[in-house]
């Protein structure tokens, strides 16, 4: 094994722990517990009564934007992770470029903020 | 190095098996699911290519954000996903048509590639193991790579513009507290005294 995928070794036997376990409870199950399957057990039901609707519903467009802001700024964070690391070796030019980056990012912020996106009535 | 191999056997028969059940899956909410699970395969599968950050960033950005935005939109959609398929049967023979064209087109194109003669094949670069790989990456996107670093920033910029301009419907029941407003009232502007005469209304 390559050296650093060693060091991935506690996640893989996580991984194979869990994968193990969920595996033995359901089989578990399966083999021990009496099954009488019924269409009625698995259909959806409100506290007694049939379902008056579909779960699904038409939704507010705004919580997508909420989403869609969200991954904006999480693809910005994880641009920094990589210069945070590196700042000692890339010097004042790599400093400054992030910090444009960030400027440009933070015009965009502020438009997101003046435009009362984040605000919820 | 078989532990990688097999590992390498397992985790891209795990996604091309999810990839599959995406389509496949009557229920769009367990598609979802199923592309969550391909998600963090890939990203097994670049973590024994060595790219670590690569993988961190797919379980981060895509597996955090993009598949819960998939599965929000999925679960709250209220389409009929009944009725949609159902005139699927009338047009299979013009779908299975256009298919064929593709494939064969996709055959042409790759059929007639050829490596252009005098090239060798480019060796990967070997990793530097003395630096981590995401420390790698940072040394060359902020310097080398600025230009493209900052177009990416513009990129995000206009999609930030471009979502609040697609999705932003201003009600105008949104009521905002203005602090200098409420100061400067003045009881004379707000409020009235009225002499009442005893048994009749205001």
């Amino acid at each position: 094994m390559q050296g650093y995928l060693a060091e991935y070794l506690p996640i893989l036997i996580f991984i194979a722990i869990a994968a193990g376990l969920s595996l033995v409870m359901i089989v578990a199950s399966m083999l021990t517990a009496r099954q009488r399957p019924d269409s009625e057990k698995l259909s959806p039901y409100e506290c007694g009564f049939e379902p008056f609707e579909d779960a699904r519903g038409r939704f507010d467009v705004r919580y997508y934007l909420v989403a869609i802001l969200f991954i904006i700024f999480d693809l910005e964070v994880a641009f920094l992770f990589p210069w945070a690391i590196s700042l000692g070796t890339i010097g004042v030019f790599g400093f400054w470029s992030m910090m444009f980056f960030l400027f440009v990012l933070t015009i965009g912020f502020l438009y997101e903020w003046k435009k009362g996106a984040l605000e919820w009535d | 190095m078989t532990i990688e191999l097999a590992l390498f056997y397992l985790l891209s028969a795990v996604t091309v098996g999810c990839a599959v059940m995406v389509i496949a899956s009557r229920n769009p909410v367990h598609s979802v699911l199923f592309l969550i699970l391909a998600f963090f395969n890939s990203a097994g599968l670049f973590l024994l290519l060595g790219a670590e950050f690569l993988a961190m960033i797919l379980v981060v950005v895509y597996v955090g954000a993009v598949a819960v935005l998939f599965l929000f939109v999925v679960m709250m959609l209220d389409v009929n996903f009944r009725r949609l398929r159902e005139g699927a049967r009338l047009y299979w023979p013009i779908g299975a048509l256009v298919g064929v064209i593709l494939l064969a087109e996709l055959i042409l194109v790759t059929g007639g590639w050829a490596f252009a003669g005098g090239f060798e094949t480019a060796a990967p670069i070997p990793s530097d193991p003395s630096i981590t790989n995401t420390e790698a990456l940072g040394r060359v996107i902020y310097t080398d790579y600025v230009y493209l670093f900052q177009t990416a920033g513009v990129i995000l910029l206009v999609a930030i513009i471009g979502a609040i301009m697609l999705t932003l419907r201003p009600r105008g029941t949104l009521r905002r507290q203005d602090i200098a407003e409420q100061v400067h009232r003045r009881p004379q502007d707000t409020v009235e005294l009225r002499k009442v005469d005893t048994g009749a209304g205001v």
